[in-house]
Parts: C-alpha cells; structure tokens; sequence
C-alpha cells in the first residue's frame, strides 16, 4: 500500500534531498486541491500575458504598413518580425528554467505531473507566426487551473481555445449550407473534419470506441461557427458560418434552432460523461502512472468512480490512488525524457539562484536540446495523439546514449556544488537503491560521473 | 556537414571494428548477411494523397471532384503514359522514370478501414497485419526473424520517431546521425555492471555502446555555440535544437520563396547510405507532412520536395552499383477523399498509391488495378476504391530481393496476405 517514497517516485517528481514525501494519499490530494504554490513562486507566463506582447507587435507591423506602405519581406518589417521571435524564443527557454525549479522544490509533485499528463493529452500548438513559441502559456492558463474539477470543464476550455482550434484548423472550418458557405460555395470554404475526429478519437471516447465516421461529421457540422476573431487570438461564434438544421452524434440530437455555442458545450459534456470516454481517461491515467499493461482492476474501480461522479477528475486520482495495484513496489514504467530531466534537476535539488544565473541559450543547450536528443521536444509531439506511453520507445540506445551524456556532463552545469556520490544515490533513490549503483557511485573515478551513473540507472530511470 | 557529424559518419563506418575490439561486448561476427541486396521502407505518415501525385488526369471525372485542382501537363505535371501524370515537385525524379528506376503502384490500400485515424492506420500499415492485434511485432521485423545471418548492423531504424515496423524480436539498430554516446573506460564497465540488473536497458545501452563506437569525450553543453547548433538568421541557437526546428525552419524558409537552408531528411539518407555501403541491407525511416487538410499544393510541394530529396540521396551515395541492386519503396498508411475539401484540401481517405524507386525494380510503369472515378466506383462514395493490398507488391519485392518463399512471405511477414499474380515488378 502507500509509501511515500513510491509516490514521490511514481506519482510525484522523484525524490528530493530537501522535501520531504507526503505522508498518505489524502495529503497529495489536499494539495493538489489546495493553492498552486509553485505557479506562484516561479511565474511561467501566460497565454494571456502573451497576448499583451503579441498585439503590440502586431499593432507595430500594422502601423509600418500604414505609415511606409511596406510589406512583409521588406528589410523593416522582417528585423521587427525578427526581433519579436527571437524574444519569444528566449522566453521558452526562461519558461523551461521556472518549469524546472517547480519540479526541484514542489511539495505537490503530482501536480506538476498531471501537468505533464494533461498537456499531453490535449497537445496542441500554432505551426507559424509568433503564437508558435506560446505553447506553455496554454498549458498553463487553461490546463492547469483545471486538473481539478470535472473533466467537462477542462475539455470545453481547451477545445474552444485558440491554440487549439488553430492546431486542428476549426477555425477554417465552415458550414456547406451557411449563408457564409453558399456565399462562398466556389472560394475554398467548407467544412473540414480535423478537430471533431480527434475530440472522438483522441481527447473524448478514444479510438477503439464504438463510433463512426458519420459521428465525426456529424460533430464536424455542429462545430461550425467555432471562429476566430481577426488576429486568430480569441474566440468568437459565428453564426452565419454554421450548418443549418440539427446534428446527431452517439444518437442524440443536438441544435435546431438559431446556432450557438451552448449547443456545443452541451455536446461536449455528453461526450465527457460517456461511458467510453471514462474508461478511455482512466485507462490513460492508470497507463501513464502506474504500467503499461494497468491491472484491469484498477482501470475499472476508476471508470466506476469516474462515472458516479460524472468525471470529477479529483475522485478518479483518488480511486487510483486508493487501489493495491497503484502501489507494486516493483518499479515499472519508464521515465519519459522530461521526467528523467525534472526528477534528476530535484535529486540535485538546483536553485533559483543558479538557474536565474544563465542566459536563456543556456538553459537550451543544458535543458531543452539534450531532452530532443533523448527523444522528447518539449511540448512539441509530432501529432495531436502527443508523446507515446510505451516503455520501448523511451529505452533506444539512441536515447538512452543521449541521457548518457547529459546525466554526466550537465548536474556539475546546473549545481555546481556536486554532491557526495554515496549519499547523493541514497537520498535519490532511498530503498529503491540496488546494491550494484551503490557500488558503482563509490568506485567512480570522478564525482561528475558518481553522480551521471546514478542518475543513469536503470533504478533511477523507471518508477 | 559539420565536423562532428563528419567524425561520427567515419566512426560509425567503423563499428564492426572498434566493437569487436571491445572487452565489454559479447564477441559476434560481423559476416555480411548471405543476401546482397538493399531495401529501404520509407513511411510517409499523414495520409499522402495518391491521386495528387500520380494524378490520373485522363479520366475525365477528376477535375469534376477537384474543381481548383489543375491535374496533368496543363497543371506542369509530367505525362507518365498518356492517363497518369507525375506531380510536378516531382520532378528531379524524371530521369530515374525514364531509366526505369521509378515506378508506382496505385489504388492500394492496408487492409484497415473506415475509421481513417492516423494512428491507427499507421499502426496496421507497420503491424503489417490483417487486423490489428495486440502482438506489436513490425512487418519489417519479422522479415528479418526469418532471413539468415542476421546481425545488429543488418537493419537500421533511423531517426527520432518511431519506427514500428521494425519492432520485434530481431536485433535492429536505431539509430539517429546525432548522438554520441561517450565515457571513460572505467564509467563504461561500472554502467554495463548497472545495466545487467535490467535486461530491456542493458540491451539499448550494449547497442548504444556498439552504435557509437564506444570511445569519445562526453558532448560539451558548455561552449559557446556547438558545432551542429541551429542557427536562427541572427545566429542564435534555436531552443530545443536539432531535428524538428531544422525542419520547421526550411519549411519556413521554402514558404518564403528561398532555397531551404537545410535539409534534415538528406541527413537520414546519407547516413542510411552510409550503413548500406556496410554490413546493412535494411534501411528504413519515415518523412512526415503529409496531411493536406488545407491549402494542398503547398504542403504536398514541400513533403514531395523531401522525398525527391531522399531518393536522389540515395541513388547518389550508394553509387551505382549498390543502387543496382536497390529497392526503395515509400508507402503511407492511407489514402486521401477524392473530392476537394472546402480548404483546398482532401480529407482522410482510404485508396492511394506506393513509390518504388531503385536500379533493382523495373520502374517506368504505373501498375495497379484504376477503379475509375465515378460516384459508383468510389467506397463509401468519397474515396478512392482499393483494388490491390499494397503489402502484395513490396511481397514481391521481398520475394525478389531476398529469396524467401511466397508461402513464408503470406503466414510470416504478412500473415494472411494473398500475393496474387506474380508482379513482375524487379527488373
């Protein structure tokens, strides 16, 4: 049963030399419930602040437009294009230093996960223009205020967010029969499925769930009106852009009458409170936690939960956590290359004011560019299904080379102050240390590679 | 190239001998596999459209379901045969066409149906299967469980994604033209003491070893830029480096009109023809940025210009006579809708078509059954109808290549396939 090494471990951030685990599932609850400290303590900006910056940049091309007449591709207008990315640019690497400090000093592990967790689930992210270096600012102001509450709420925030919509290209999408569609019947306007089959397939019921292709268009048709204002920064329903008539998807019938979002909304809470959905999220949520193969005891005592509550996400992480089969001591899944990274930046237990010493290229030569060579661009997965679960993906040779290398070259960048090997293994991996890794951080030659070979275990790398 | 890049290509040439050096490794023999011939699997994942690239502009219904399309010469298409014509980033292949050393196979499709996820239907394409199962062994793999004399070196996996096709019990490298993996001596032997307490890390970690050449200083995080960074236009490094901003950046660089700066998928080429002039015989890697949603020619121009890329690579740094004995074949894990999205796209569909390129087949030829375009004709009335497994033709392929028996190729490598005909499809 619980321990609050194994949930630092498993569900947490890994063991810290300066926090200490919380003491029974119901204190990881509370907190969870309770105040967002870390947010607070080391600001990751948001969506919304972004959104400050983006306008003013905007508001600056549209006034040398105004005022000189030129356009993209001249010299003028390229250097403050410029300019603006290469500060967003830099912003995402200050980002990841705050992220990485919340994960060294949180006493609410498990929050910093389901972020993980979440963000990946609802992957989404703008391919061009500056919104494209804003992803963690999604992430942090419609994700993670929500890991909370009711999956309902989370899902209807997220797909009618921006970043999505774009990600997916709703906003492209528009009605056949609207009065804008047959306006424009011979102009490149339609409907377009993109979003509506990956809310079924990947964020709602999941892909081995019993639904259709007319399910999706049919979803597809009721998601007209979903649009963007101009600068493709807020939600607005239009709609003049919506199908007309009522929609059906699972059997039962949404819309009729004038075109509105609520429709829309209340689709999305039916889809949230499916069946199929609650046993696709807690089947996801046992996956990412606890095994690959979950003991299907466990994904059912959630999806019971899951549905007596009508997806209160706090009582399904409390169902897991109250099961025998979250708590097999034996370590089994392996650490995604973010985790490696997070969990080992607390075993050194780095500190602000190293990590607020770096130029933001250094955190990406240090951080960000050896987690893309284990595998992993943060918050970039190739596709809306975001990074896989499977423990065989993570352990390639190409990249466990790759942890290799940074677990030997980058603790003495972030904590100059290495250190005793034999105590740093112990408090890293406490009684999960095996005899032969207490072996090799005393044999080492140098405490940089003590310190690598821990960190390189295989102990260390699952959980 | 850089410099670094440079080392590791001529280290890696080298593998067979600084492994066998190594007092760590299980000694193997580095013999060359009894067959001599090249296979290299291309995935092309997002759903490639077929009927945009090898258009089939005589039949007359096409322009009537892609009304803003302009298919065949009129368009700058090449006329294939007088029906087919071969899109126009396409072109640097004309020649390999003419020499036959390109070819198609269209109306194909997997067996899987309907649901049209991307996932899945590349999961089924790589499974190689009727269905998919929970067994998660790849085609490719499987090809290797039962060929003889294979080793570590024989297939490579190459790249950052995965690769499932090669998932298996047969031993593969994976391996990307990046990484280092390098300690001292003394680290060396402690972590492969480490290593044995886990039997799924101790085997990445041995091929690691082996795939790196097992020397070499640890890669520095600490000079100001290193030698392979990604420049920004002002020379900053880009956050998170490498592979994918590389990426990004040539696909923003090629929207803006400009030659693109980089190519990482040349990259993957040369470094998969780098193994092929070695001990390897299997090659296989995957381009993305297929999923034409909106706006099609723009994103069809830059995944075709990519794939044109790769092929040329190859036949190039094979040379002549190993790219004599080469097949490449580029498939995706469907089709796209015939008609015309109200984006300027095409949708996920289901029929689409197979490249094959290589001295090996015999090209110049668009073969596959044409189901024809009316509503009738199409499934489900929007996608292109499939009248062939694509799995038959690269089963001929293998059966071509390497000398494995039909019956081993249909309960083996594909389970419940049947070839049909004999293809004829190797030169």
């Amino acid at each position: 049963m619980f321990s609050g090494e194994l949930a630092e471990i498993r569900f947490g951030c890994g063991l810290s030399p300066k926090v200490a685990p919380p003491e029974t599932a119901e204190v990881m609850l509370q907190r969870l419930a309770g105040p967002d400290t870390m947010a607070q303590d080391f600001p990751i900006e948001t969506f919304s602040q972004f959104l400050v910056r983006f306008h003013e940049h905007r508001d600056r091309l549209l006034e040398i437009i105004r005022t000189s007449g030129k356009k993209r591709g001249d010299p003028e207008f390229a250097e403050v294009t410029r300019a603006a990315n290469r500060d967003a640019r830099q912003r995402i690497m200050t980002a990841f230093g705050q992220n990485m400090l919340r994960w060294s000093r949180t006493d609410q592990g498990f929050r910093e996960r389901l972020t993980v967790f979440w963000g990946d689930h609802f992957t989404a992210y703008v391919k061009n223009g500056l919104l494209q270096y804003i992803s963690h600012g999604y992430v942090e102001e419609v994700i993670r205020p929500r890991m909370a509450g009711k999956f309902e709420d989370l899902l209807i925030a997220v797909t009618l967010h921006p970043v999505m919509m774009r990600f997916l290209e709703q906003e492209t999408s528009v009605g056949p029969d609207s009065p804008y569609g047959k306006k424009r019947a011979d102009q490149n306007s339609g409907l377009n499925e993109n979003l509506a089959r990956e809310v079924l397939e990947l964020h709602t019921l999941g892909v081995n769930a019993d639904y259709s292709q007319d399910d999706v268009r049919q979803l597809a048709e009721l998601f007209t009106g979903m649009s963007l204002e101009d600068s493709g920064t807020s939600f607005v329903f239009l709609d003049r852009r919506a199908q007309p008539g009522t929609e059906t998807i699972l059997g039962k019938t949404y819309g009729g009458g004038k075109a509105k979002v609520e429709d829309i909304m209340a689709a999305l809470t039916d889809l949230a409170r499916n069946p199929m959905t609650a046993r696709h999220i807690s089947g996801k949520l046992a996956v990412h936690f606890v095994s690959d193969t979950p003991d299907p005891a466990l994904v059912d005592h959630m999806t019971a939960r899951y549905l007596d509550t009508d997806g209160d996400l706090m009582a399904v992480y409390g169902a897991m956590l109250e099961h025998p089969a979250s708590w097999d001591p034996t370590l089994s899944n392996v650490k995604q290359a973010i985790d490696f990274v997070g969990s080992s930046c607390r075993a050194l237990a780095i500190a602000p004011r190293r990590i607020d010493k770096l130029k933001p290229a250094e955190i990406d030569r240090i951080l960000l560019r050896p987690m893309q060579s284990m595998g992993q661009r943060w918050l970039r997965p190739a596709g809306p299904n975001g990074w896989p679960e499977e423990d065989v993906v993570w352990v390639t040779p190409q990249s466990l080379a790759a942890r290799f290398s940074w677990a030997m070259s980058a603790p003495q960048r972030l904590q100059p102050d290495l250190p005793q090997p034999p105590r740093f293994a112990e408090t890293t991996l406490g009684s999960f240390l095996p005899p032969r890794v207490q072996f090799a951080a005393k044999a080492a030659e140098q405490r940089s590679e003590a310190i690598g070979l821990v960190l390189s275990s295989p102990a260390f790398q699952r959980r | 190239m850089s410099l670094t890049r440079r080392a590791f290509l001529g280290r890696s040439a080298l593998i067979g001998c600084s492994a066998a050096a190594s007092p760590l490794l299980t000694p193997v023999s580095f013999a060359a596999a009894p067959w001599d011939t090249r296979l290299v699997v291309i995935v092309l994942r997002g759903a490639m459209d077929g009927l945009d690239v090898v258009q089939p502009y005589g039949d007359p219904k096409l322009t009537a379901w892609r009304p803003t399309f302009i298919p065949g010469p009129n368009g700058g298409a090449k006329d294939l045969d007088g029906f087919f014509s071969l899109n126009k980033a396409l072109k640097p292949l004309w020649p390999l066409w003419k020499s036959g050393e390109l070819g198609f196979v269209h109306a194909v499709s997997t067996p899987y149906r309907d649901k049209r996820s991307h996932f899945e239907g590349q999961d089924l394409l790589e499974a190689g299967t009727t269905h998919l199962l929970d067994n998660r062994d790849g085609w490719l793999n499987r090809m290797l469980q039962v060929l003889p004399g294979v080793e570590p070196q024989t297939a490579f996996a190459i790249g950052h994604g995965e690769m499932r096709l090669l998932d298996g019990p047969a031993p593969v490298a994976n391996w990307t033209p990046e990484v280092e993996l390098s300690l001292s001596p003394q680290a060396m032997q402690l972590a492969q003491v480490m290593m044995e307490d886990d039997p799924q890390f101790h085997a990445a970690f041995t091929d690691a070893v082996m795939l790196s050449g097992g020397t070499l200083e640890i890669e520095p995080l600490n000079q100001e830029t290193p030698a392979d960074a990604v420049l920004d236009e002002d020379g900053n490094p880009l956050p998170g480096g490498m592979m994918a901003e590389r990426q990004m950046m040539a696909e923003d660089t090629q929207a803006m009109g400009r030659k693109p700066r980089v190519s990482v998928y040349k990259d993957v080429a040369a470094f998969a023809a780098e193994q092929l002039r070695g001990p390897a015989r299997v090659a296989s890697f995957s381009i993305n940025g297929w999923d034409s949603h909106q706006r099609q020619e723009k994103v069809l121009t830059a995944a075709l210009g990519n794939l044109s890329d790769v092929i040329l690579t190859l036949k190039s740094d094979l040379g002549p006579q190993i790219w004599g004995k080469t097949a490449v074949v580029a498939v995706t894990e469907f089709g796209r809708t015939v008609r015309e999205n109200g984006t300027v796209g095409t949708d996920h569909g289901t029929g689409g078509a197979m490249l094959m390129a290589g001295g090996a087949i015999r090209g110049g030829k668009v073969y596959g059954r044409w189901p024809g375009l009316a509503e009738a004709d199409l499934y489900e009335g929007r996608d292109l109808m499939p009248t062939g497994d694509v799995r038959a033709p690269i089963g001929w392929i293998m059966r071509g290549l390497t000398g494995l028996s039909r019956s081993e190729i249909e309960s083996v490598v594909f389970p419940g396939l049947d070839m049909g005909k004999p293809m004829k499809i190797l030169a």
